[in-house]
Parts: C-alpha cells; structure tokens; sequence
C-alpha cells in the first residue's frame, strides 16, 4: 500500500516535471506564425487561449490532472483528443513491446543457459562473440542491416517474404486468414530487430550467472543424491541463475522502450515511439505528457512484475 | 557480483597499509589485461581513432563541409577513401569529424556519470538515513522519468556550440542511476568494516573516510563502470542525432550520417556502411576494454573468459 502511494508520488512528480519542462520550451505557435501568408493576429490569440497559453504551467498542469483522471489527455494542438489516438497507439506498441520482450527474454535465457552448459565448446564460443557483436551495435544501425539483408532475401526468394513498412499492408483485401498473415510478414522483422538486443543481452548475464551456479556445491549435492543432469541442471542450475534476471528485467524494459522508438520510426510503425518523436517536432505538450506518462506507468508496472518473478523464484523472500 | 567484490576488497583494505604489496597489485591488474589480447587490440585501436579524428582532418585536402561538385554519390576512390554523399561532400571527412563529436561526448559522460554515482552512492550508503532515502528517491524519479524524450526535448532548442556541451550534462545526470545503487550497496557493507569504524573512532571526518576509504575500495567497480558506460553514453547520442535532437546540422555527428545514409542503404551502401561501421567498431572497442578489465580487476567475478571449472 506504501509502495503504491511512492508510486503515485513519483508518477505526478515526473508527470510534473515533463509537463512543465515541455510547456516551457515548446513553442506550439509555431506552426501557425511560420504559416506564409500569416494568419490574422485574431487567429493566433484565440489559438493561444484555446492551447491555455495565457495560464501559468502549474494552473495549466491541475487542468490537465483534471482530465487525467476522468481519462481524458487534452488535445492535439491541431485539436483532436489524445485519448482516442493514444489507445490506438498503445495498442500497437504494446503488441511490439509484449512479443519483443517475451521471445528476446526466453530465447536470451535459454541461449545464455545453453552456452553456459557447453562453455567453451564451438556453440558457446559463437554465441559469445555473436552477442557481443549485436549489444555493440545501436538498433537503428541493426534495423537498417536487417532491411538490408530482407531485401537480398526477398529478391532471391522472389516473393515479398518480409516486409519492413507500416505494420499492415494498406490494399490489404481478403479475408481474416490473410490479414493474419499479412500482419505477421510486418510484425516479423521489427520484433526481430527488438528481440535481437534483447536476446544478445540476457544471454550474456544469464551465462554468467549460470556459470556462477553450476560452480556452487548444491549442484553438485543434486547430482550426488541422483538427480540426472539434465534434471539437476533445470531444477536446481536454471532456476538459482533465473533470480538476477528477474532485476535485470525491470531496468530492461526501459531499454526495449527506447529501442522500439527506432524500431518505430524506422519500420514506419504508427506506435507510441513514433508519435512521441512527431509530437516533440510539433512541440506539442499534450501528447508528449501523455506518452511518457504511460511509459513510466510501463517501467513502474514492469518494477512490480520483476519484484513478483522474484519472490516466485526465490523462497527466502517469499514470506513479505 | 558483489562477494566476490568485497572479498577482493578485504586484500586492497590491508595492503593499503604497505605501499610495496600495493603496487604489485596494480602491475598484476595490469599483466592480467596485457594477457587479455582482445582489449588491447580495442583500447589501441581506440586510441589510435581518438587521435586520428583530430590529428587528420587538417591533413586531409577536404573539409566536412567542403562540396566536390564533380564527384558526387562516387563509390569510395584514391581521392574520397570513404566515397562521397548526394552533395558531394566527402566522407572519410565527414565521419571524423562525426567521430570527434561522438568519443569526445562518450569519454565525458562516461567520467562524469561515474563522478556522480560514486558520489551519490558513497553518500547514500555511508551516512543512510533521511540522506540515503532523498538519494534513493532521486534515483527512482530518474528511473522513471524517460530520459530520452527529456534530452530529445531540451537539445534541438540550445545553442549551435553549446549543444555537444548540454549533451553531455544531460547524458551523465541521466547515465548514473543503477550504477550508484551497487556503489551504495557496496558502500552499506564497507561501512560495517573494522577498518572504517576504526578511522571513525580515531576522530576522521566523514568526508575524509568517504575518500581515503569508501572509495578506493569500490575504485575497481568504478573503473569497469566508466569504461562500459563509453559504448552506452555513444549509442544514446548517436540514437538522438539519428533521430534529429541531438547534434545539429549543418555539425554533423556519426548518427546523423547514419540518418542520412539509410535513404540510400540499398543503391548507395557506403554512405552507410563508414559510418555504420565506424559506429559499431568504436562501442565493441569500448566494451572490448571493459571486459578485460572486469576480467583482470577481478578475476574470481564471473567473467566471459577466465573462468575455468
């Protein structure tokens, strides 16, 4: 219940501090006085009041926690609400988010684990460098190389295997079997691109604390009372090294948030990633409050479930 | 991560008092990552490109901003080593100069996020309390606030020669976070040491403690921090001048080049590719060398390479 509070607190006091940052840099009216011809001054004032210009940012800021609370962000400055939009968008990046962070986190632990049971056989030795290679390179260097390579599939294939704009083909005609299919040819390549730092990550921790594990006595014991090894591996090795990586889970997510930003603008996805960066070019407060609200809503969210994953791996600190 | 740590620590605690022994643990560290053949290569290549993107632009017959108006979009040549852009600018020029932007700001934020996180979590462990709640508290908001739209915001509206300046402010109060935490925790741990409460009852102010005792003892895991938080503090400026708020045109830096290399990735591959992979190149160097030294600071912390079963 304390925790909740503390979580409240810090929600209004970032919310705070976005608002007021944004609202005191941004200049909305600059779409409007930069129009060539220039609109009538009687425009721009009734602009600015409609956009609560006149008001101080801490009143603006209760007008907006006024909404808030009713589900209500404001609007654009082109005024449509953010709400309608935001939902949309969420759902999208959700979908990018969800599916990314669950492949890169289990095939990263698996990876790791599996490099770590043949450490320096050939398989590891890969899996080390490959890894290294990919937390080395930034996501809009990796998306575009992926692009690259899917175009050199695609023209040897002959067929649109991947596709890499946009999450749905706009003439998507037929019925739902192939608009299934045609959202997963969109969804493969930017979860991919997502996943692939995700996977390079975990795999690099989780092989250490594997290593970590496997050198400890109580596996040993596990395999003294007659455990086999792969039972002894699984029970007592992966679970013991699957405690870190509940923390790391948490501090990850905000990673794959910024990551799925490039992944966003650069696969043409209508995301929140996406809108965000549309929406610090316009300068327009509202939607950028809205959006990094929900983001720490998300790392907030993600800090809970990584405390939950926690308790469930570890006995010692379930009584709480 | 942390046992073996404070284990590790327990022997610089003593030797501290024989500067000898000190010293031959220094020359062992440095042995340990001369054996390590990987990170030296990096931390030479490293330096050689640190220098090189200052030391060779005034050598070279093209500028960044200079146009060759007769090779234009040409594949790389004798003349342009790297090609030349849509606008006839040469490349080699331009990605040093994007090189200089981007190591300058990684090196600056990753000291000076190290700065704050030792200082911030010396001084939330050591005196805990109301101190250590603020700090921690602090540490949280940061967490949660999404730094990058924060820099994104502020950057695009400063000043042409400022901006590499309010880059790195911003990157290193944003690059501190979960880095002080571990110091903190290690420091609540120090605290407990006889040595420490020994120099407390001696009468040794606090601060003085914080320098002469706490920090040395955690100056291992600060040395790693700094040398992997170069490769982070380069992605996040790149990704930011990629996206258009961080360093401005008509600057350019290694993500900018990236931004406009991606149009033509597939018709024009080397406006990409140079920079791409000068990009890439620099962060494994970067994390190269803080792996060999994690490995050979601290041997028995589960490294990548050294651990034999």
């Amino acid at each position: 219940m304390r925790r909740l509070l503390n979580y409240v607190v810090l929600l209004a006091v970032a919310s705070f501090l976005i608002f007021s940052l944004a609202s005191f840099t941004f200049r909305p009216l600059d779409s409007l006085l930069q129009r060539n011809p220039r609109p009538p001054q009687a425009v721009i004032d009734a602009k600015a009041a409609e956009l609560d210009l006149d008001k101080p940012i801490p009143l603006r800021y209760g007008h907006w926690v006024a909404g808030m609370v009713h589900g209500d962000f404001g609007t654009t400055i082109g005024g449509q609400p953010v709400s309608d939009e935001l939902w949309r968008r969420i759902g999208v990046s959700l979908r990018l988010l969800v599916i990314g962070s669950v492949v890169g986190t289990v095939i990263g632990v698996v990876v790791g684990a599996w490099g770590a049971i043949r450490q320096y056989r050939l398989s590891d030795r890969v899996i080390t460098v490959l890894s290294l290679l990919v937390i080395s390179t930034p996501v809009f260097v990796l998306a575009n190389l992926l692009i690259l390579a899917a175009l050199r599939v695609n023209s040897v294939l002959g067929v649109q295997l991947f596709e890499y704009t946009g999450e749905t083909s706009p003439d998507a005609v037929g019925g739902s079997w192939s608009q299934f299919v045609d959202r997963l040819q969109h969804l493969v390549l930017p979860t991919f691109t997502l996943a692939l730092g995700a996977i390079a990550g975990y795999s690099r921790y989780q092989r250490n604390a594997m290593l970590d594990v496997l050198g400890q006595d109580f596996i040993r014991t596990a395999r003294a009372k007659g455990l086999t090894r792969r039972r002894a591996l699984f029970k007592h090795g992966l679970r013991t090294a699957l405690i870190p990586m509940a923390t790391l889970f948490a501090y990850n997510l905000a990673l794959l948030v910024t990551g799925a930003l490039f992944v966003e603008t650069i696969f043409g996805w209508h995301g929140m990633g996406e809108w965000a960066v549309r929406g610090i070019a316009t300068q327009d407060t509202n939607i950028v409050v809205a959006i990094t609200f929900f983001t720490a809503v998300m790392i907030l969210l993600a800090g809970l479930l990584s405390d939950v994953f926690y308790a469930a791996l570890d006995p010692r600190v379930r009584i709480t | 991560m942390t046992e073996p740590v404070t284990t590790d620590t327990a022997t610089t605690a003593k030797s501290g008092v024989d500067v000898a022994r000190f010293a031959s643990r220094r020359t062992l560290v440095w042995r340990r990552f001369l054996r390590n053949k990987p990170a030296v290569v990096s931390l030479v290549l490293l330096a050689v490109m640190f220098v090189g993107c200052y030391a060779l632009p005034p050598v070279l017959p093209y500028s960044y901003t200079d146009l060759d108006f007769y090779a234009l979009q040409q594949p790389p040549s004798l003349d342009h080593w790297f090609g030349t852009n849509a606008l006839g600018q040469d490349l080699l020029a331009q990605t040093l100069r994007g090189m200089q932007k981007s190591m300058l700001i990684g090196v600056c934020v990753a000291l000076f996020s190290t700065i704050i996180a030792a200082t911030a979590g010396a001084i939330a462990g050591y005196f805990g309390g109301r101190r250590d709640r603020a700090l921690m508290w602090l540490v949280d908001l940061l967490l949660v606030v999404p730094s990058f739209y924060v820099i994104a915001i502020i950057t695009p509206r400063t000043k042409q020669t400022g901006t590499v300046l309010w880059l790195i402010l911003l990157l290193s109060v944003f690059g501190w976070m979960i880095s002080s935490r571990i110091v903190r925790g290690m420091t609540m741990s120090l605290r407990e040491r006889e040595f420490v409460s020994a120099a407390r009852y001696m009468g040794v102010s606090n601060t003085r403690i914080i320098i002469r005792h706490i920090l040395p003892n955690v100056a291992s895991f600060l040395i790693i921090d700094t040398a992997l938080n170069v490769g982070t503090a380069i992605m996040a400026e790149t990704g930011l001048s990629f996206l258009g708020f961080g360093v401005q045109p008509p600057d350019v830096s290694l993500g900018t080049l990236i931004n406009d290399g991606k149009t033509s990735v597939t018709t024009f591959p080397w406006v990409f590719l140079f920079p791409a992979g000068v990009l890439v190149l620099i962060i494994l160097c970067a994390n190269l060398v803080g792996d060999g030294l994690r490995d050979a600071i601290d041997p028995s912390a589960g490294s990548l390479r050294r651990r034999r079963k």
